[in-house]
């Protein structure tokens, strides 16, 4: 038996709250893990013994039975009748008291259940943060007003036919190649998801470099007027005909092209969409689906990192460089991390990195060879492309390996294989989407991204937010570097 | 019977504020309005059944029985035997419940009691701020992070 208790302190009057809890089959207007509730039988949600059947985020379902309901002690009890996870003789039991001193009550949730003795500390979080404290960020943002259009909406429309229309959906657009001021909000139409497709309803959309060379034209990705974006997370809203990958319901992510990613609500391919589990939320998915399923195959499949291999990371307090970093440190790796400033040294070396080196106070190839007594690294990671990869090359150990996989100083252009041969040097220019194409080949990645996560290997850092709407704003502060980590647009 | 209902959240760990509201003698060292306080017959203070016999500011002096003290539940329960305010059947609970969110504590106090009819809401009225709601303020105060 164990016992999860959280409890926290709202700053809304005792009844207000009370009105929202007490619904028994109204926990799909604020709980983020439920899409959609029902009271089975079609009873009301007051009467004790009441069944309400959840259909989460992911699709799977939990029913529970409402035990007891009191008015007067503003409390309610219920037990789980079925649930995909093992939380055996699931009781709980929220409580409201009034905080007399102010116009504030406290809020109390508490659950008894039997686990599986390997699963205790696992479900015994879970319980706490994804069910517990979770429910009372979304009260909160409920109350405080900035929750409402979800409350007014919900989150996940049911699985109906009603809705197998097109419907309209804002999006933002890139009216032409150029600045961020070609961006504008546009009202779209969203087809019905045809043969091998899904809709999704996303409600966090991440933004990229990628997303900026799209809109300059830099990248050939686009004809304008076109929707940019490459990867997002939300709610699968409804499936063409064929799709048994994904259901109506599920919370979903992806991170690929074509892009299209910026909308309120998107149809694409559903082999290219994967659930995404329980501890990541849509926010984390949004801001790291891509740079996370980057560093994957970076580190495994293009090149396979192993204990003790010496590294040098360009760029390793970027977006995806900072991933490398923490992945393969936590691999046994040394890395060595380049950078352009102190502080972004200070990053690198958070994110795991045993040796920094700041671009800009010595040649980072001869660095890299003093650190190593002369040996040179095992692999190098170079994002940077015009202005590093000729040093690249002289970082590298004999059969040393360079993976060419971006380009942020411009491209590298023409260079001559014949320098490789001074240390039977290796080359990779990987393609993202050679590593994703397939179900099968994403299934590799994701299931990979999830279990460092999972592990804490690596961690989905809090990304910044801006409204869709703002995604000009967004590009411009990305752009001129006004920013740290991630962006992430909420439609 | 009126009943009287005074929360209020302190911030500081609930173990902390436990070990002060836990202490049945220890009135005068932490609400504004108890001068000096005694267990009788040399019982200690959290043996359950002991009396504590108190003197107020205004000088008027209380006599209460301990009905339970749970280490368990944080809370601490008791009666009036003898009193000035003219209560009867007065049971009065306070409860600590800890608040996971932020690491501090919710106190709850409260209490029942019977009174002459034209009494009663005056006293609910002055129980709850000049004894419950002061106490708890001071309480707060005591904590202020």
């Amino acid at each position: 038996m164990v016992e999860v208790r959280r409890s926290t302190v709202l700053n809304a009057p005792i009844e207000a709250v009370w009105e929202i809890l007490r619904d028994f089959n109204g926990h799909e207007r604020w709980h983020p893990a439920v899409a959609a509730s029902r009271i089975e039988e079609g009873g009301a949600g007051d009467v004790i013994g009441a069944v309400r059947d959840f259909r989460l985020g992911d699709g799977s379902r939990i029913r529970e039975q409402l035990l007891a309901l009191s008015d007067q002690e503003t409390s309610f009890a219920y037990c789980i009748l079925e649930a995909p996870v093992m939380l055996r003789n699931y009781v709980a039991i929220v409580r409201l008291r009034p905080v007399t001193s102010e116009r504030a009550c406290l809020w109390q949730w508490g659950a008894r259940f039997d686990p599986p003795a390997a699963e205790r500390d696992r479900l015994s979080r879970f319980v706490a943060q994804d069910i517990f404290e979770a429910g009372f960020r979304s009260v909160r943002s409920l109350l405080s007003g900035a929750g409402r259009a979800r409350a007014a909406m919900p989150r996940s429309a049911p699985p109906s036919i009603a809705l197998a229309g097109a419907l309209d959906a804002e999006a933002i657009v890139a009216t032409r190649h150029g600045g961020p001021e070609v961006l504008e909000m546009r009202i779209l139409r969203v087809a019905a998801p045809g043969p091998g497709d899904a809709r999704i309803r996303q409600s966090a959309i991440g933004v990229n470099f990628i997303d900026v060379y799209t809109r300059t034209g830099r990248f050939d990705l686009i004809q304008p007027p076109a929707v940019l974006g490459m990867e997002a997370a939300g709610i699968v809203e409804s499936v063409g005909p064929g799709v048994t990958s994904l259901r109506p319901g599920d919370r979903v992510g992806y991170a690929c092209a074509p892009p299209g990613a910026y909308a309120a609500m998107r149809t694409m391919n559903a082999a290219l969409i994967f659930p995404l589990p329980e501890f990541l939320s849509d926010e984390a998915a949004a801001a790291m689906l891509l740079k996370g399923i980057s560093a994957s195959f970076l580190l495994h499949d293009v090149y396979a990192v192993k204990r003790g291999d010496v590294m040098l990371v360009h760029a390793a307090a970027g977006g995806v460089g900072s991933i490398l970093c923490r992945w393969a440190a936590a691999l046994g790796v040394i890395v060595i991390g380049a950078v352009s400033s102190a502080e972004k040294a200070e990053r690198a070396r958070r994110a795991g990195c045993a040796h920094m080196i700041i671009y800009a106070e010595e040649d980072f190839a001869e660095a890299a060879m003093r650190l190593t007594a002369g040996r040179g690294v095992d692999v190098v990671y170079d994002a940077v492309g015009k202005s590093t990869f000729e040093g690249s090359v002289r970082a590298l150990a004999s059969r040393g390996h360079l993976v060419s996989f971006g380009q942020a100083s411009g491209d590298v252009g023409s260079y001559s294989i014949d320098s490789l041969a001074a240390r039977s040097v290796t080359l990779s220019r990987p393609n993202y989407g050679h590593y994703t194409d397939t179900p099968d080949k994403l299934k590799t990645q994701t299931n990979r991204l999830f279990a460092a996560l999972r592990a804490g290997i690596i961690v989905a850092e809090r990304p910044t937010i801006y409204g869709l709407a703002d995604a000009r704003a967004a590009h411009t502060d990305l752009e001129n570097r006004n920013t740290m980590g991630s962006l992430v647009l909420i439609p | 019977m009126a009943k009287v209902y005074v929360s209020n959240v302190v911030a500081a760990p609930v173990g902390a504020v436990w070990a002060v509201v836990r202490n049945f003698n220890g009135l005068p060292d932490w609400t504004g309005f108890v001068v000096e306080s005694r267990i009788e017959q040399n019982f200690p203070a959290d043996r359950v059944g002991c009396v504590r016999n108190f003197r107020l500011k205004d000088g008027g002096r209380i006599r209460e029985r301990l009905l339970a003290l749970s280490d368990y539940e944080m809370s601490c329960v008791y009666s009036i035997l003898e009193s000035p305010m003219g209560v009867e059947n007065y049971v009065a609970t306070l409860r600590l419940i800890p608040v996971t969110d932020g690491d501090q504590t919710f106190v709850e106090w409260s209490a029942e009691f019977e009174a002459a009819p034209d009494r009663e809401d005056k006293l609910v009225e002055d129980i709850g701020r000049d004894v419950f709601g002061s106490a708890l303020a001071a309480l707060k105060a005591r904590f202020a992070r």
